[in-house]
């Protein structure tokens, strides 16, 4: 799993690229959560167009960020999910509470 | 169609990936959809985890994988032998998750039961948890 991140004013775009199960979850949780710390930002946009497969441990790291940046009063979108993610998101309920593009 | 296949792997994170791959590949004699291939795929995925993260909450351990094509249907059953379910109905309910890391989402067995046509959980605590799963492949019908 690869991960490009961008901060275009308070907004971090996130944009990893490969499968994401439990084996990169945690690297990947780090990886934001510093940036999100280091870079002052208040809303997160998820781009997973790259993102090939991902199972439940991807919901979990997107329900931590998307706490996260609640708690800082900001927004989180997820943008571009290809169907079998979008299926998991489907059925995770996270549709209902994160704007998905 | 009657054909079947076995793995062994080390409860490794990295062989989340492999399974769920040679899943994939093992199922493609059956021509399903790409949407029944990633079902099958993301609910072998859930299981393997599932044993690596709780049943041996990430310590060594091994797990088995067997997968059978009987006909149209595709038969997953994986094994360990960490620590088991205490209780398996809550353990299945959506959001309960075995471990207090506020990142896990408690959303694996309701992604291999809405994925997959069954699914059966064994377990007996000290002595590892079974879990199988079927789905038949080709049941949507194209007129």
């Amino acid at each position: 799993m690869k991960l490009r991140m961008e901060s275009i004013g308070t907004t971090l775009v996130v944009k990893p690229d490969g499968e994401l199960d439990q084996s990169c979850a945690t690297e990947l949780r780090t990886d934001i959560d510093r940036e999100i710390i280091r870079t002052h930002t208040k809303n997160l946009i998820l781009d997973l167009g790259n993102v090939t497969f991902m199972d439940s441990s991807g919901i979990g790291m997107i329900i931590g960020r998307y706490k996260q940046i609640q708690a800082r009063g900001g927004k989180t979108m997820i943008i571009r999910p290809q169907p079998q993610v979008d299926k998991v998101l489907e059925l995770s309920g996270l549709k209902k509470i994160v704007e998905c593009g | 169609m009657e054909n079947y296949m076995k793995l062994e792997f080390p409860s490794k994170s990295q062989n989340e990936a492999f399974a769920r791959a040679a899943v994939g590949v093992f199922v493609a004699q059956l021509d399903p959809t790409l949407e029944e291939l990633s079902d099958i795929k993301t609910a072998v995925s859930e299981a393997v985890t599932n044993s690596i993260v709780h049943g041996y909450a990430n310590a060594k351990g091994s797990v088995e994988l067997i997968c059978r094509l009987s006909g149209r249907e595709v038969t997953v059953t994986v094994i360990d032998t960490g620590k088991g379910i205490p209780n398996i109905e809550l353990a299945m309910q959506p959001l309960y998750s075995g471990t207090d890391d506020e990142d896990r989402s408690g959303m694996g067995f309701t992604v291999m039961e809405s994925f997959m046509d069954t699914l059966e959980v064994e377990s007996e605590v000290g002595r590892g948890t079974s879990v199988t799963m079927t789905k038949r492949i080709g049941t949507t019908i194209y007129v």
